[in-house]
């Protein structure tokens, strides 16, 4: 792999790098502190997009801390490592180039002790249900540790004025949703300000990753975020494939593809149901909940669970499509493509639900791209971001997927979006049942060599799903990182809330649908 | 407006019928459940570090097929209002201070169903530094339910299991 020293361009970094197993073009690149930065300011100027940003403890192989971070660039994955050595525990923070690297660096100091020099010191991840000097990625550290909760204050960020005031909201909120934290700063009804805290249901699994074997780690990847499990999984299993050599059968990835379609659409149609009913029409909830149950049934009819948790599985997938699908699918996909056209011109001329949708939580497209958002957020804001196109694995290569995008970046654009979005993943679902190859669904997987790091990048229904795995010995797990969209997409919500009234929150919130889970790891 | 309700007759009524509990028919409960209780049974759901699996499923529950209100039950907002705490998660250690306190505010007797794997035991995620291994290290658990996620008849069955029990607990208090 390449070792930077002299070379001060970092504008070609990209071609420079050593090759890196992933199922997308992907390279790594080893770093001093100058050049950790200097990799980033080269692909902030090349609109390149911090994505991950992760630590891994290598002090027993004699490197000492491992910091790593991943870019989106125009030719594909960027991995810059940074290693610090003799017990050097601070790291040049990327937040002045990537806004969105503040959460991550503060994660990474609560798992791994190493900090990096922004300002905000206060834990993420950790709240107090462990100790301040305990950080679970140290080799050190055993993951069945308990200890009792000492309560510590968390400061948030005040906001002063007449007649301002605060709410404070969760983290158990009042419907069925994952818990989280919102600090609204209000004057009246209008929200001067919102600050989020999420980690409660962190629930240790990188630290849980490291106890696993390879061959059984995407059962704990397709359970961290549980409406994308096939992405999760999906992105784990690439990773493992990348680092073992394995090929898939080609049939094993269309079924993949088609399953990962599957759950795009099933949460697209639980929330429009749900965006219809924040904004007081029932009706949307009850027609939309019936019809992702009739998905959900079709799923467990034809791919074997309502949701598929176990569908992906190293070197293939889990059960075969039986034959007679080829044509009940597609007969249930124009079923639904009439209803959706039905339900769609019913929300679009509903004058109530209009009112609501239009001009509430605006996001623009210049503080999308500012802040790096990704997926269904950034499409709504006229970003054109989608990896099933900008990086497109097989099968996706060969569907020709249209990107859907709106203007508007309000809650309006974003139902359009979801609307959109459900129509083409039926018509890309289509193709791959005309398309199915025959053959095996699945390849036994080979031995990866211990030591080895690759990648695994997939396109879930919120966005882009990273999964960055590194064996150990006996086929073992030595380290995995797992990144959800939602690190990026949750600050987007603190901006598109300013100005617009509290009752709206929920709304914008489900216009975004943000993972707590998947981003608490 | 007209589509509205041109839908709603369209799609007319396509709740099914309440899955059989082990000693009396789910109907007849719902009844027993109005005269003892003189309204609905409430819940209220607590994700103690779900994966956000199991609340897909509770999501269900709600969706016209399962009609989990036209059986007498609820989820409600608050604690307080609750006859049912029902948890998912392996409970997190950041979730266990407000799990035990949505658990105090639920007036007597308190009912707890675990739901899901996690809650049940931990599941994958076990007992960490970050987990509790389950809803029973924190709390009494009245009623288990297995699944990951558990499908939505596996659910109600369960809730009407542990409202019989509520039931009964009812019918002693009062004979006491």
């Amino acid at each position: 792999m390449a070792e930077f020293n002299a070379t001060p361009d970092f504008s070609g970094a990209f071609a420079n790098a050593g090759a890196l197993p992933s199922n997308v073009p992907c390279r790594l690149i080893e770093t001093s502190r100058e050049q950790w930065l200097r990799v980033a300011e080269a692909l902030r100027a090349a609109e390149g997009m911090l994505l991950a940003l992760w630590g891994h403890d290598e002090r027993d192989g004699g490197q000492g801390f491992l910091v790593y971070a991943s870019y989106l660039t125009a030719q594909g994955l960027l991995v810059a490592r940074l290693c610090l050595r003799n017990g050097d525990e601070r790291f040049p923070s990327l937040a002045r180039l990537f806004p969105c690297a503040v959460r991550m660096e503060r994660a990474l100091h609560d798992l791994l002790g190493v900090a990096s020099d922004q300002d905000d010191e206060r834990g993420w991840l950790r709240h107090f249900g462990w100790p301040r000097e305990f950080f679970p990625l140290r080799g050190e550290n055993r993951l069945q540790t308990s200890f009792p909760p000492t309560p510590e204050p968390y400061p948030f960020v005040s906001v002063e004025g007449e007649g301002v005031h605060e709410i404070a909201v969760g983290p158990i909120h009042a419907g069925i949703i994952e818990p989280g934290h919102f600090r609204f700063s209000v004057v009246g009804e209008k929200v001067l300000r919102l600050e989020e805290r999420l980690g409660y249901t962190h629930k240790g699994a990188a630290k849980r990753f490291q106890t696993l074997s390879l061959a059984a780690g995407h059962r704990l990847a397709a359970r961290l975020c549980g409406d994308s499990s096939v992405a999760y999984a999906w992105a784990y299993c690439a990773a493992l494939e990348a680092l073992s050599a394995t090929v898939v059968p080609p049939r094993a990835l269309w079924l993949r593809a088609l399953a990962l379609e599957h759950e795009r659409l099933a949460n697209h149609l639980g929330d429009l149901g749900a965006l219809g009913n924040d904004a007081g029409f029932a009706v949307g909830l009850t027609q939309f909940s019936r019809l992702k149950e009739d998905l959900l049934r079709l799923n467990q009819a034809a791919l074997g669970a309502r949701y598929l948790f176990n569908f992906v599985q190293p070197g293939g997938v889990e059960c075969d499509l039986d034959p007679k699908w080829a044509t009940d699918l597609p007969r249930f996909y124009s079923h639904l493509d009439t209803e959706l056209e039905q339900m769609r011109s019913i929300y679009d001329e509903h004058a109530g639900l209009q009112d609501r949708f239009r001009g509430a939580g605006v996001l623009s497209t210049a503080t999308a791209r500012r802040l790096g958002a990704l997926g269904l957020a950034a499409r709504a804001s006229a970003i054109p971001l989608d990896l099933r196109v900008d990086y497109a694995i097989a099968p996706y290569d060969r569907m020709r997927t249209k990107i859907v995008t709106q203007d508007a970046g309000d809650v309006a654009a974003r139902v359009v979006v979801r609307f959109q979005e459900c129509l083409e993943a039926m018509r890309l679902c289509q193709r791959l049942l005309e398309q199915l190859p025959s053959g095996d669904i699945h390849s036994a997987p080979r031995v990866a060599p211990s030591g080895a790091l690759a990648t695994g990048i997939i396109e879930g229904w919120r966005g882009p799903v990273m999964v960055a795995l590194q064996a150990g010995p006996s086929q073992s797990i030595r380290h995995c990182h797992v990144h959800d969209p939602s690190w990026q997409n949750w600050p987007l919500l603190e901006y598109a809330i300013l100005g617009n009234i509290v009752p709206d929150f929920p709304l914008i919130n489900k216009s975004f649908n943000l993972a707590y889970s998947g981003q608490d790891g | 407006m007209f589509d509205v309700l041109t839908r709603i007759l369209r799609t007319g009524i396509c709740s099914e019928p309440l899955p059989r509990i082990e000693t009396e028919q789910a109907a007849n409960l719902q009844q027993r459940i109005w005269a003892v209780l003189g309204r609905a049974l409430c819940i209220r759901q607590v994700d103690a570090g779900s994966c956000n699996g199991c609340e897909l499923e509770l999501h269900a529950l709600n969706n016209p097929y399962y009609n989990l209100e036209g059986a007498g039950i609820k989820f409600v907002a608050s604690p307080r209002h609750a006859d049912l705490l029902l948890v998912t998660g392996p409970v997190s250690v950041n979730m266990e201070e407000a799990l035990l306190r949505a658990y105090e505010a639920v007036p007597h007797p308190k009912l707890v169903v675990a739901l899901g794997d996690c809650a049940a035991c931990g599941g994958i995620f076990g007992e960490s530094y970050a987990t509790r291994g389950g809803v029973s290290r924190v709390l009494p658990v009245d009623r288990v339910v297995n699944g990951c996620p558990p499908a939505p008849p596996d659910i109600l069955r369960a809730i009407l299991e542990a409202a019989q029990g509520k039931r009964q607990a009812l019918a002693a208090a009062t004979a006491t």
